[in-house]
């Protein structure tokens, strides 16, 4: 049944496969309810149009960038919905669909790539740092925090907390990724490694960042690795479970490739018809996570067109919501980049954000 | 609100000033819904299309395919309520004047097609601070990257004297902390005396150096006893107490930084010169040979034209016999006279044969509509007033379009040669160098004789270099001896 080294369980046809053995062995099997297939099935589809929502407002000058997730989001919402309460993601600018499982206002991203805040969200209260701009440095940040949790003796039940690092397949050349595996590997960090392989670093194909798939170079580290069809929502989910579990129950870390591809640009300055080919791209259409769901879906009987056409105006809805509450964010106040400097303020700042503010206050027609 | 708005055009990825319209995907009267694709644009970095801002039917198209549009300007009017009966004329009747953008840069839209629209003010990137419109400071607002510099930035007036203690973006105002004496001990900058260790954090460090203070001698009340920047201060204030040390020497290091660098910002005809020149340079395989002339007898025959009652007022210089000899040689060989069109190759009848000129404004280079038809006399008519306009620097755009071939003097700057870069579109450019007196074998004796070089270059996707040397040849077999050459050919 398809590729040997690929973790399956929906096919790009919508037919269930039972089970699925990874290379080591685990085998890999979901026992959704009724109610949760067609939750999943809505997460999708919602993730995908908020996502075509922000593009939208970026091509129309009301966001300075999006990085889109188009294609991606099996392997977002798998993983996401995967995470339990008391797990730590650590995402990258991306991660609109994780963001979203999360619980997170979606809008909270676009303020940011509005340039109207820092992004909004307490990375502490929803579990899911802020999203990371430099390739792969969060993979660093979330060694620190596993280390973390082991020391506070967080890990060996249950209960234990994981953490789940995002990043690309070009992040795998940086060093920050490799020795965020050397350390996540001597210290047992609780740490799943979860790399969607997206096959494009901006421009450069796959065959440019590595010889081997990349799950197999958690070897070279001394932790196991698995490749998952990135656009089957029900593999991505039972890959990272049971790896996030491995690690709360103190079985150090482990990598996941998330086998997917970026359907589009990898952010709106970018121009994929500069580097991909046509015939490529329609390959990977015919492989789409949302397409598969929902034949599933129909297959088993488990939705209706009624469902699909609730699914739909709910997130044309959420859609227009978003737009609304875009266009509506206030411009920050010029002297609000003094804000979050430091915690508690400095002097030195204190004396520059008044010379700013009298400064500002020297225009005629300055309205504070 | 106004039922009609305009969209501007939105940076489309960061930092960008100007987009192509590739493609419109609706007409002028279509109905269209909000995110339909309407337009492809593309810039500096991607081809990309954009959504519709609104729903509704599309009044007005400000720009054709294939215009480059500056951002922040509109470029399509959409009309939201289409069922709420016609509109009503908004008087606009002007040109649409968009805060920072010359008129002269859009194409004005009709006023007809602008009768019935009402601009939206709080919609376009017009505002102050909004993308594309002009930032406090005289930028150019862009969401993300640097962003376009305006060259001259302008301000918003300050309030009555600008005396508030502090300039930003200036020099900064003297603060007490630059006042003090520098009093510290050069070996020991770093405040650590004789191996000692002192705590202190590494601002306070720096504080203590700008104020010259020992922080050896200090006693801290920080944490650890780790040295604050209070400690500092309040040392710092029994210092300049005391009579102050001379202060070392100041020696006078040479400074590279801004204030001794110009920046001239990059627009008009430097601006379409750098992206001709870089354009051709990198498209069409160049090749330049070289030919060194006796004049001699071609300066004695403008020496005798000039002599003759009919050609008393006329202008006649040296150049006028190239020109000629380049029109003449076109004519032998007519596939110089050419352009590379991709797929296939234009061999023209006629030749518009450019000039290039020095001008205040820099380099232009019109030229002399079909000068292949022309008698000498009329060619030296064109090319006085060709220069006359060119420097009263009033060419106009048709004087420079339509080049087939062109000449470029570089001879009156002195130099011998060069190897020009072909116009875009052109096949063919001489350097005529300066005409000098030189040694040179003349019937087997070394004589002093006027002498010249010329530079050819070529498009080598055209032009073999079998054809380009001959037709070099022949117009140097031209200045050699004009007279006969005017006999053979014509």
């Amino acid at each position: 049944m398809g590729d040997p080294e690929l973790v399956q369980l929906l096919t790009p046809e919508g037919d269930r496969i039972e089970s699925a053995v990874g290379p080591d062995g685990t085998e890999y099997r979901v026992d959704f309810t009724d109610e949760e297939y067609r939750g999943l099935y809505r997460d999708l589809v919602l993730v995908r149009k908020l996502d075509a929502e922000a593009t939208a407002l970026q091509r129309q000058g009301e966001l300075g960038l999006w990085a889109s997730l188009l294609g991606q989001e099996a392997a977002q919402v798998g993983s996401g919905r995967a995470l339990r309460t008391q797990d730590m993601a650590f995402p990258t600018y991306r991660e609109h669909g994780v963001l979203y499982c999360r619980g997170i206002d979606p809008i909270m991203p676009l303020s940011l790539f509005r340039g109207v805040d820092q992004g909004g969200w307490d990375p502490n209260e929803f579990k899911f740092n802020m999203y990371t701009i430099v390739i792969g440095a969060q993979t660093l940040h979330a060694t620190g925090y596993a280390m973390g949790v082991n020391i506070d003796g967080r890990t060996g039940s249950d209960d234990g907390e994981a953490v789940i690092a995002y990043f690309g397949d070009g992040a795998t050349s940086q060093g920050d990724v490799n020795e965020a595996f050397v350390w996540a590997g001597v210290f047992n960090a609780p740490l799943v490694f979860f790399c969607q392989n997206n096959q494009y670093a901006i421009s450069q194909p796959l065959e440019k960042q590595t010889r081997i798939p990349l799950y197999q170079r958690a070897a070279g580290f001394g932790f196991p690795g698995v490749r998952v069809d990135g656009n089957d929502v029900l593999a991505s989910y039972a890959v990272t479970r049971t790896a996030l579990d491995n690690a709360r129950h103190g079985q150090g870390p482990s990598l996941i490739e998330a086998y997917t591809y970026r359907m589009g640009a990898h952010t709106t300055s970018d121009d994929p018809t500069r580097y991909r080919i046509a015939s490529e791209v329609e390959s990977w259409q015919a492989k789409d996570p949302i397409a598969r769901m929902k034949a599933f879906l129909v297959k088993q009987q488990l939705a209706d067109d009624t469902f699909f056409a609730e699914v739909d105006e709910q997130a044309r809805r959420e859609a227009v919501d978003l737009r609304e509450r875009v266009l509506a964010m206030p411009d920050p106040e010029p002297v609000s980049m003094f804000d979050h400097v430091y915690p508690n303020g400095s002097p030195l700042l204190d004396q520059q954000r008044a010379q700013f503010s009298r400064y500002m206050e020297s225009f005629e027609g300055s309205a504070h | 609100m106004s039922r009609v708005k305009e969209f501007n055009l939105p940076d489309l990825g960061e930092g960008l000033t100007e987009g192509e319209i590739l493609k419109w995907l609706v007409s002028v009267g279509d109905v269209i819904e909000l995110n339909q694709p309407i337009v492809e644009v593309e810039t500096a970095k991607a081809a990309v299309e954009i959504p519709a801002k609104w729903a509704g039917r599309v009044q007005t198209i400000f720009h054709e395919e294939g215009t480059t549009v500056e951002v922040g300007s509109p470029i399509i009017a959409i009309d939201t309520q289409p069922d709420a009966g016609p509109l009503e004329p908004a008087g606009a009747g002007g040109p649409i004047s968009t805060t920072g953008q010359p008129d002269d840069v859009l194409p004005v839209p009709s006023a007809a097609s602008l009768a019935a629209v009402e601009i939206a003010p709080a919609e376009g990137a017009v505002e102050p601070g909004l993308i594309g419109g002009p930032a406090p400071g005289g930028r150019t607002a862009v969401l993300v990257g640097y962003g376009p510099r305006t060259a001259a930035a302008k301000r918003r007036p300050r309030k009555g004297a600008a005396d508030h203690g502090v300039v930003v973006g200036d020099k900064p105002a003297q603060s007490p902390l630059n006042q003090a004496p520098q009093v510290h001990d050069r070996r020991n900058g770093s405040g650590v005396p004789g191996g000692g260790l002192v705590l202190a954090k590494p601002p306070v460090r720096k504080l203590a150096k700008d104020l010259g203070v020992d922080l050896g001698g200090l006693t801290g009340s920080g944490p650890l006893g780790s040295i604050t920047r209070e400690d500092v201060q309040r040392a710092a204030a029994a210092t300049t107490a005391e009579p102050a040390v001379t202060p070392a020497r100041a020696t006078v290091a040479a400074v590279f930084d801004a204030s001794r660098e110009q920046r001239i910002p990059v627009k008009g005809v430097r601006k379409l010169t750098a992206e001709n020149m870089s354009a051709s340079a990198f498209t069409a395989p160049h090749v330049t040979e070289f030919l060194t002339v006796d004049v001699t007898r071609a300066m004695k025959a403008l020496d005798r034209l000039r002599t003759r009652p009919e050609w008393r007022d006329v202008r006649v210089s040296p150049l006028l016999l190239v020109a000629k000899a380049v029109l003449l040689a076109v004519r032998r060989h007519p596939m110089v006279n050419s352009t590379w069109a991709g797929d296939e190759i234009v061999v023209k009848d006629y030749v518009n044969l450019g000039i290039a000129a020095a001008t205040e404004r820099g380099l232009i280079v019109p030229n002399i509509k079909d000068a292949g038809r022309l008698t000498l006399r009329e060619l030296a008519d064109a090319m006085t007033a060709l220069v006359q306009t060119a420097k009263a620097g009033r060419t106009s755009p048709a004087d420079m379009s339509g080049g087939t071939l062109t000449i470029t003097n570089v001879g009156v700057f002195g130099v011998d040669t060069g190897t020009p870069i072909l116009p875009p579109g052109e096949s063919a450019i001489l350097a005529f160098g300066a005409v000098r007196e030189m040694p040179w074998v003349h019937k087997g004796k070394v004589r002093a004789r006027q002498v010249t070089t010329l530079g050819l270059s070529f498009d080598h996707r055209i032009i073999d270099g079998e054809l380009g040397s001959k037709f070099l040849r022949d117009i140097g077999a031209f200045l050699t001896d004009p007279e006969a050459a005017l006999l053979a050919w014509t």
